[in-house]
Order: C-alpha cells, then sequence, then structure tokens
C-alpha cells in the first residue's frame, strides 16, 4: 500500500517501570518492507519495545526514527501506526465494517474521505480477509481468529506506515494460529510493509519473520536471520531460548574440543587450553557403545514419533534430558547406553 | 419400598443436581425465617405507607397534592436533584476516568476521599455546611460580602444533597472501567482518534448501561436524602423544605393521610428505580457477558 516503505531505527532505549529496568539499552534498525520478529520470554520486554515505536509508552532514554525522521515525541495519534493487540480491543458496541472504517471516520473533516470512499474501503479490507459476508455482525458473534482478522484489517484501513502486532496469535488455539501465520505472510507479501511482530513462540518466529529480534532479560541478544540465531546463537539465552540443550563440561587441549577425554567435532581452532562447557540440542547426540561414549546414563522413557526416537536418559548425579534420534534401534528401559556428541555450541 | 422410591421420583433432578446437603426440612426452615424477614422489614412497610396514603379515599390522596407548600415541596426536590445528578455524573464520569485509565500517585488517597460520604453520618455532613457558610461560620465574610444565601437555602441544600451522593457515580463506574482497561481506547489511539473522539465513541458506549443505572442510583437517593438537608434547610415551609422534610412536617401535625400520601411519592420512586435497576442489571449482565466471551 505505502509507496515507500518505512525504516524505523531504536536507538538506545531504555525503560524502568517503578524503578525495575525493563529495556536496557535496546540498538534495532527495522529494514523497510521487512517482516520481523520479536521473540523473547514472557518478562524480556519485547511488548514494551513494541508499545515504545507505537507511541503507547514512552522511553526514559533513546530516541526512534520512521525513516530518518525522529518520532520519539510524536503522539502515537501522528504516528501512523498500525497495531494489532493480542486481544483484539475490537469496539464491542459496532459492527465489523463500523470497527475497520473507525479510524477513517474519525478523522478531522478536512481530511476525512468521503462516506461512499469509506464504505468501499471497508468493503475491500473485508475482502481481503475474506469476512465479507460479516460487514454487519458484532464482535461477539465472531471467532477469535475472525476477530483477529477484523483487527487486522482495522489497522490497515488507515494506510499506516508501519504494522505492529503484540502476540497476535497468542489466544488461539494451534489450528488457527498456523492458519492465520500463513494468512499474515501472504499479506505481509501483498503490502510489502515493514512489520514488526511480538511472540513468544519460537516456531512462529522462525517460520513467519524475515530477521529474528532475540531479547532477554530486557536486552537485544540477538538479530538476525531464523537460520544464523539457529545455527550460531549470540549467547547461552539465546540457545536456551530457542529449543532445549544439554550443558556438559568439556576441555579445549591443543585446538581440540575434548568431551570425557574423547575428542568432539566442534571448531575450537581460535580458543585457547582451559575447561569450558558445550551446549549440546537433543539431535546432537548419537546413541553408542558404552566404551565409545561422551556422555552416559540410564533409559527413564523411551518413544517414537514421526520416524525419530525420543530417548529420555538420567545421567549419574541425576540430571534428566531427552535426546532425539534418527537411530533405528531402540534402548531399553534401564538399559544404560553411552552417547556420543556429534555438535554443539560454546560460549564465552 | 415404593413409598422411598416415589419421594426419590419427586425430586430426582433437584437431587442429583444440587450441592446442598441440609436435609429438606431444615432447608425449608430457613428459606421461612429469611420470607418473614423480608415481609416483616421490607414489604410491610412499603405496602403501609400505600395503606396509609389511601385510608381516607382517592379524593383525599389526591388532595394532599393541591397543598401549595406540598407543591413547592416537590419543585424544590426535583430542582435539588436536577442540579445534584448531572454535577455527581460529570464529577463520577471524570473521576473514574481518571482512577481506571492513568496511573498517578496518591491514588489510594483519592478512591478513599471518594468514598468519605459514605462513612459520615448524613447530620454530620449537613453540620459541615452550617460551620462553612452559617452567620458564624468560616465562609461567612465571603458569602455575607457576595450578598450570598447558602445555609437555610437553596444553595445549602444543593450542596448538602450533592456531598450524600458524591460517591455514588464513581464508585459504580471506577471497577466496571478497571475490569475494561485501557485495550479499547489505545487501540482507537493508534487508529489517529483524538482523546475526545475515544471518549464519545469507545468509552462512554462502553460504560452506559453501568452509567444509566448509577444516575438513577444517584437520583433516588437524592430525592430521598434527610439526615443532611434537614441540618441545612432550616424547614422554612414552602420555600426550604423537600419532599423528606415535608413528610416530618405533616406527620408531626397528625396529619397522617398527607403525610402518607407525599411519603408515597418517595416509595413509588424508590420502587420505579428498583424495576428499571432490575431491567438494567439483566441488560448489563447481558452486555458484559457477551464482552468477556473471547
Amino acid at each position: 500500500m505505502d509507496p515507500k516503505p518505512t525504516t524505523i531505527a531504536v536507538e538506545g532505549i531504555a525503560k524502568s517501570f517503578k524503578g525495575t529496568p525493563v529495556l536496557r539499552d535496546i540498538n534495532l534498525e527495522i529494514r523497510a518492507g521487512e517482516l520481523l520478529a520479536l521473540l523473547g520470554p514472557s518478562g524480556s520486554g519485547k511488548t514494551t519495545l513494541l508499545r515504545i515505536i507505537a507511541g503507547l509508552e514512552s522511553p526514559d532514554s533513546g530516541r526512534i526514527t520512521f525513516s530518518g525522521a525522529d518520532t520519539t515525541r510524536v503522539p502515537v495519534q501522528k504516528r501512523e501506526v498500525g497495531f494489532v493487540f493480542q486481544h483484539y480491543a475490537l469496539f464491542k458496541h459496532m459492527t465489523v465494517a463500523d470497527n475497520i472504517a473507525y479510524g477513517l471516520n474519525a478523522r478531522r473533516r478536512a481530511d476525512r474521505p468521503a462516506r461512499n470512499e469509506i464504505a468501499k474501503r471497508a468493503r475491500d479490507l473485508l475482502d481481503l480477509i475474506k469476512l465479507e459476508k460479516f460487514a454487519d455482525h458484532y464482535p461477539a458473534q465472531l471467532s477469535g481468529g475472525q476477530r483477529q482478522r477484523v483487527a487486522l484489517a482495522r489497522a490497515l484501513a488507515v494506510e499506516p506506515r508501519v504494522l505492529l502486532l503484540d502476540e497476535p496469535f497468542g489466544a488461539l488455539d494451534a489450528q488457527v494460529r498456523k492458519d492465520l501465520r500463513r494468512w499474515l505472510r501472504d499479506i505481509h507479501q501483498r503490502t510489502g510493509q515493514t512489520t514488526i511482530f511480538v511472540t513468544h513462540d519460537q516456531e512462529e518466529a522462525l517460520e513467519l519473520s524475515d530477521r529474528v529480534a532475540v531479547l532477554h532479560a530486557g536486552r537485544l541478544e540477538q538479530v538476525g536471520t531464523p537460520i544464523e540465531v539457529q545455527d550460531d546463537p549470540a549467547s547461552v539465552a539465546v540457545l536456551r531460548f530457542l529449543g532445549d540443550a544439554l550443558d556438559v563440561a568439556a576441555e579445549v587441549r591443543q585446538h581440540r574440543l575434548l568431551v570425557n577425554d574423547r575428542f568432539v567435532l566442534v571448531d575450537v581452532a581460535t580458543r585457547g587450553d582451559g575447561p569450558t562447557r558445550l551446549h549440546v540440542r537433543p539431535w546432537q547426540f548419537d546413541l553408542t557403545s558404552l566404551e565409545d561414549a561422551h556422555v552416559h546414563g540410564t533409559v527413564t522413557s523411551v518413544y517414537r514419533a514421526q520416524g525419530r526416537a525420543h530417548v529420555t536418559i538420567e545421567r549419574p548425579g541425576g540430571a534428566v534430558f531427552t535426546i532425539d534420534t534418527a537411530q533405528a534401534a531402540m534402548p531399553r528401559i534401564d538399559e544404560r547406553v553411552g552417547l556420543r556428541i556429534v555438535g554443539g555450541h560454546l560460549f564465552d | 419400598m415404593s413409598e422411598i422410591n416415589a419421594t426419590d421420583i419427586g425430586l430426582p433432578t433437584l437431587r442429583a443436581a444440587s450441592v446442598v446437603t441440609e436435609r429438606r426440612p431444615v432447608r425449608i426452615a430457613l428459606i421461612a425465617v429469611a420470607v418473614a424477614f423480608l415481609l416483616l422489614f421490607l414489604v410491610l412497610p412499603v405496602a403501609a405507607v400505600f395503606q396509609q396514603a389511601f385510608a381516607k379515599g382517592l379524593g383525599a390522596y389526591f388532595e394532599s397534592f393541591a397543598d401549595a407548600d406540598a407543591l413547592a415541596a416537590i419543585e424544590l426536590t426535583v430542582l435539588v436533584a436536577a442540579i445534584a445528578v448531572p454535577f455527581n455524573l460529570v464529577f463520577g464520569i471524570a473521576a473514574s476516568w481518571a482512577v481506571a485509565k492513568f496511573e498517578f500517585t496518591g491514588k489510594a488517597l483519592f478512591v478513599t476521599l471518594i468514598d468519605l460520604p459514605f462513612s459520615v453520618s448524613p447530620v454530620v455532613a449537613g453540620l459541615i455546611y452550617i460551620l462553612l457558610f452559617g452567620s458564624q461560620g468560616y465562609l461567612a465574610p465571603l458569602t455575607q460580602s457576595l450578598d450570598l444565601q447558602i445555609v437555610f437555602a437553596v444553595p445549602g441544600i444543593v450542596l448538602a444533597t450533592i456531598f450524600v451522593t458524591f460517591p455514588l457515580v464513581a464508585r459504580q463506574l471506577i471497577p466496571l472501567m478497571q475490569e475494561q482497561g485501557i485495550g479499547d481506547e489505545e487501540a482507537a489511539l493508534t487508529l489517529g482518534a483524538s482523546g475526545f473522539h475515544v471518549f464519545r465513541t469507545v468509552t462512554l458506549p462502553n460504560i452506559k448501561w453501568g452509567l444509566l443505572y448509577s444516575v438513577l442510583l444517584c437520583n433516588a437517593r437524592a430525592m430521598g436524602e434527610f439526615g443532611a438537608v434537614s441540618v441545612v434547610s432550616g424547614h422554612i415551609r414552602g420555600l426550604t423544605d423537600t419532599v423528606p422534610l415535608h413528610v416530618e412536617i405533616l406527620y408531626n401535625e397528625y396529619n397522617f393521610v398527607a403525610a402518607f400520601a407525599v411519603a408515597s411519592l418517595l416509595a413509588g420512586l424508590a420502587l420505579v428505580t428498583l424495576v428499571i435497576k432490575s431491567l438494567l442489571e439483566w441488560r448489563y449482565a447481558d452486555g458484559l457477558a457477551a464482552s468477556a466471551r473471547h
């Protein structure tokens, strides 16, 4: 819709609530036309950052620019952002069509399109969200997924410069989430609008976004493509948030990584000698004989699903973890097994 | 055997669905006590008012309202309510808007202060105004220099009524607005609407049922207030007598039919308020349920 998509720059943004810092020195650039996911656990500050970009909160320090122009002090009404809330925030007493037309009707007379033009825009958007037949329904008569589509249409109706979505699928059930994800991707491809969405669901972020910004405890841990953050997590926090990992004691000796005095094929060419921790994903283990093992333990449960075996193992000392392997041979419960590590991540 | 079966079948669904463990006689006794109390303390007195009012027939009943002083009292009561209710409506909306939608220091104190008139005896409320505006009052020099008569005049009655009905609208709206949160308003703001437009098109429609309900209550209270008004009124017949005060005067003069006839107006107002309130609650509960559904 927007002929020239907007670039957003977040520069040194910090914010605390009642003395508790929720965002610390956030620097982030959102490219024009990009679909960016703000990913993090609850309490990481991702929603606050989105609300600061929208103008619903003001930062304690730092600034926000839209295509180079400082918007830090621009009030929310003038920022031209489309905001979609987790709980839809549809106006209950208005029909679907009136909800969508709200932003246009709220304009001052001089800027307001003619009545039939507003009606046409609402109809076009109802087409876009495939709810043509629901123009005269009230929000209470719609399902959650339908309501969120109406909320998106309402945000798009004012032709915002950027689209901001706060956990847009958070209140929906799994199947509807998946449908809406694909649908949001489509809409984004069609409109080419700069879009930021907040989520705590890694899968959602990795599937939908062009780039992911991972927040943890108010800090921006990493920004990168979904592949980059998965293959090369910048910190333990990112690694842990993107999935399970077991960390095991390891040692670097003469540019070789050793676990339990056995060599592991992980690149440590640039590291000095000394002890370290190796973080291993569930699928970076292979079952092996006890003599060859990097780590070993006792099997406590086993199941197979979609071609993968999930084996839960209790290590001596009590730590329990589950590996995920394509190997066909399944160990028995209470069997002592050895595991070979075939990859992993090192930090510090 | 057959007897036992019959009683079992007699109350099958009730027994199955109910979590009440008390035996039947106990339940009946409890319900009977509650009903007896209701009859004795609520229904009977209201019925007595109407019975006394019509004791000497319809003619005597309507004659009571032909009296100039009675008419003046009714006029004054309507006037006082017509000033006090809109005033507290505006204040109530403003206060609950501030409390529910914004964070500010001293909020807890502010909410407590709103409640003050509920915890103060109406007589004390009236005396406050005597202390302030009476001939020996703190603000007497000011009112005298402006040639204003506050106590023992209509302004005093209005002030006392406003004081007494002060919390009604705010108390009703604050929890309602707090429950609704600020999501809808934020959505409207991001869509470019101005503050006033948001208030008119989003906030007000969201609270309309609660608002109407609270205005009704406020009105009933404003018209029926006795204690505070009695202190500041001065009981000047035809000038500063409101309906409740007029009832007292008539009663003290042993003019029972007239006293109860005028009282029946207030009782009628109460009944009408209750009926509308119930209708609204029914409507309002529906609306709330719809908005709570996701």
